[in-house]
């Protein structure tokens, strides 16, 4: 059987698979549409969150992103280290306030309709500019895996979407999760395992990469410092020098993970606050056997392909391009690994342009220096694995299938975060406040249909501003929704007034900042300043600007509320309600 | 849903906070502030700010800071979760505030 079929067969199963679920979760309640019934248990709870947290781009691209070396060890901890905020300072108090979206904690807990409305804003700008990068995403896994157009895969991934979202809401959305969970952390780790096992004799990568490297004796990381540094690239361990960015970075990170409102929802639908607490556990106990994997696997796959490149070591020739390995030429064809024979020699000289080869003179190559000449996408260390280590084809069938659970179910949740606070906020509790619990569940379905078809054509038009995930929406919810809601439950004090001022001032202010270097609207060309450290004010770059924007908030609520009334005796009995039963 | 908070309300009402609620919720604040002055060292301490002193301590071809950067910070983070979940389940019983 051809690779394609299998990965047919795989990527076909598991959405008979997902449509099943769909018929059996069918939501026959608002309550079931938007928080599942109230009644999954903690434990599926935490898979279906580490699904919505596990995007196609944390699937494919984090690997690469992290094979950079340490500096971007901020991801990792950043986006685990968001759950702990997640797990003592909103998840359980904002389950036992009841609610069905975030918008309506905001509305409910101010008393205000205004304060409801920017919470929606701010909600919607933050999904939207994450799930237009997961409907492309969807698209290049069926690109890479089924040989077909991305527009085609981008297309029939929302019609897979539409049928469980639109029917079974978060009851759909939910159990579908689960099911994509199980998938992608299995497509995910045997790979990584097999990886292990090749290179270090370590079952587990995540020791395996402290582990030692086999063929040479040493340590992996110490012998991957040295191959790296040969090559003129930096030390892949080495230190950075600008910690306080790199400080500001991984904490924006944080707390814009704890602000996701897609992530938030998914503590509404469990029975009580004590499953909650349960439940924030569960959640990172499942993203952590992903993003403790993804370093391991990003250290091993770069030494692996530098010593694809150099088979001799770095101070014998590079290969010669006609004796590349099989797995090379498939992924010369699709432009993610791009060969320029420079000098003329017929091998593959690949290292640091600027460094080299003054910065090693016992480096080989006798037809001289013409610059590098291979062009590698990060991409290929998670994709081009299974070729790489040698695995059986069903493996890869699992891969195909795992890309593109990791894609649909970071979409349906964001879909859902925002269809429901379109229905339930501006709807329900805005414009339309009489309607039937029936009348409002269309409502909930038409926005689902409205959200898709939004997200569906985004995702064949990107904007400019889908490329910002990172800035625009960790920022926002950062600097937006989570001061607003953690003010909520922990400071009375705090009237709809300081609420709505902070969440605009923090809004605004982060927004600007990131404008003002990546362009006004991230049109190209209308930034004030150029993106450079040296122009940064006070060393922050505009991808670490979110935390900043959350202190603004912090203090612009707080001086607001002190400076006018006191929030109503009923504001404050709910209040109480947050914090005892 | 409004309507039933608004029940929930009526009878909290008529409650006045009693010594015992005041003591669950400092508790609950304590556990709080120790659970992430933890969080912050071992992410944002010993895996960024302070990793220049922990150089010295090895850890398989690499530095303890580099650990807890890539592996050690996220185990911390789980067995926070898991003790702040446990003590604050024990804690609704101990206060009798169980859901």
């Amino acid at each position: 059987m051809s690779q394609f079929a299998i990965n047919f067969i795989f990527v076909i199963g598991t959405f008979i698979i997902y449509t099943g679920i769909a018929l059996w979760a069918r939501a026959r309640s608002t309550r079931e549409f938007y928080i599942a019934g109230g009644t999954v248990h903690p434990t599926l709870n935490g898979m279906a969150t580490a699904a919505d947290w596990l995007s196609a781009a944390s699937f494919i691209s984090v690997a690469g992103l992290i094979s950079v070396g340490y500096v971007n060890s901020s991801f990792i901890m950043g986006w685990t280290g968001g759950y702990v905020l997640l797990a003592t300072l909103l998840a359980p108090y904002l389950r036992r306030f009841g609610t069905y979206t975030v918008p309506d904690f905001v509305g409910t807990r101010y008393g205000s309709k205004s304060a409801r409305v920017v919470a929606v804003l701010c909600l919607i700008v933050i999904s939207l500019t994450y799930v237009i990068g997961q409907m492309t995403g969807a698209g290049v896994a069926f690109a890479r895996f089924l040989e077909v157009e991305s527009s085609t895969g981008l297309l029939i991934s929302a019609a897979v979407v539409f049928v469980y979202a639109v029917l079974g809401g978060m009851k759909g959305v939910t159990y579908t999760q689960v099911a994509q969970y199980i998938v992608l952390i299995l497509a995910f780790t045997i790979p990584a395992i097999y990886l292990s096992l090749m290179m270090t004799g370590h079952f587990l990568p995540q020791t395996g990469l402290f582990g030692t490297h086999e063929a040479s004796g040493v340590p992996l990381l110490q012998k991957l410092d040295q191959v790296v540094r040969e090559l003129g690239f930096h030390d892949y361990t080495a230190d950075v020098s600008n910690k306080w960015n790199m400080f500001l970075f991984t904490l924006t990170l944080m707390v814009g993970t704890a602000g996701l409102p897609h992530v938030i929802i998914r503590f509404f639908t469990v029975p009580n606050i004590q499953d909650a607490r349960w439940s924030a556990g569960w959640a990172l106990v499942f993203i952590a056997l992903f993003y403790t994997t993804v370093p391991a696997l990003a250290g091993m796959s770069r030494l692996n392909l530098l010593e694809t490149v150099y088979p001799d070591g770095t101070d014998q020739p590079a290969l010669q391009y006609e004796e590349r390995p099989e797995w090379f030429k498939n992924w010369e064809v699709t432009g993610l690994l791009k060969f320029e024979d420079k000098n003329g020699d017929g091998r593959i000289q690949f290292y640091n342009d600027g460094t080299l080869p003054n910065a090693n003179k016992g480096f080989v190559a006798p037809e001289g220096w013409a610059g590098n000449e291979l062009k590698v996408n990060n991409d290929i260390l998670v994709l081009a694995l299974p070729e790489i280590a040698n695995m059986p084809m069903w493996l890869i069938g699992l891969m195909a299938a795992g890309g593109i659970a990791a894609a649909l179910s970071t979409a349906s949740g964001l879909l859902l975060a925002i269809s429901s606070a379109v229905s339930h906020d501006l709807l329900k509790n805005t414009l339309l406040p009489h309607i039937s619990d029936k009348t409002e569940m269309l409502y909930a379905r038409l926005s689902m249909v409205g959200a898709i078809v939004i997200a569906t054509w985004l995702g064949l038009n990107p904007p400019g501003f889908a490329a910002q995930t990172v800035a625009l929406a960790f920022g926002m919810a950062a600097a937006s929704l989570f001061p607003t809601l953690m003010l909520g439950i922990f400071v009375r004090r705090i009237n709809s007034k300081g609420a709505i001022a902070g969440m605009l001032a923090g809004a605004l202010c982060t927004v600007s900042y990131i404008f003002m270097y990546l362009g006004w609207f991230f049109i190209p060309g209308t930034n004030n300043f150029p993106n450079t450290p040296e122009h940064w004010i006070l060393g922050i770059s505009p991808l670490s600007v979110g935390v900043i924007g959350a202190l603004i908030n912090f203090t612009v609520a707080v001086t607001v509320s002190l400076a006018t009334e006191q929030p109503s005796a009923k504001i404050q009995m709910m209040v109480r309600r947050v914090r005892y039963p | 849903m409004a309507k039933e908070i608004t029940e929930v309300e009526e009878t909290l009402m008529e409650r006045e906070l009693t010594e015992n609620d005041k003591a669950y919720w400092a508790a609950n604040l304590r556990l709080i502030i120790i659970c992430l002055s933890i969080w912050a060292l071992v992410s944002l301490g010993f895996g960024v700010l302070l990793r220049p002193l922990l150089m010295g301590i090895s850890v398989g071809g690499a530095d303890l800071g580099f650990w807890f950067a890539q592996q050690g910070s996220i185990l911390t983070f789980l067995a926070l979760v898991f003790f702040y979940s446990w003590k604050m389940n024990q804690n609704d019983k101990k206060f009798g505030l169980e859901e």
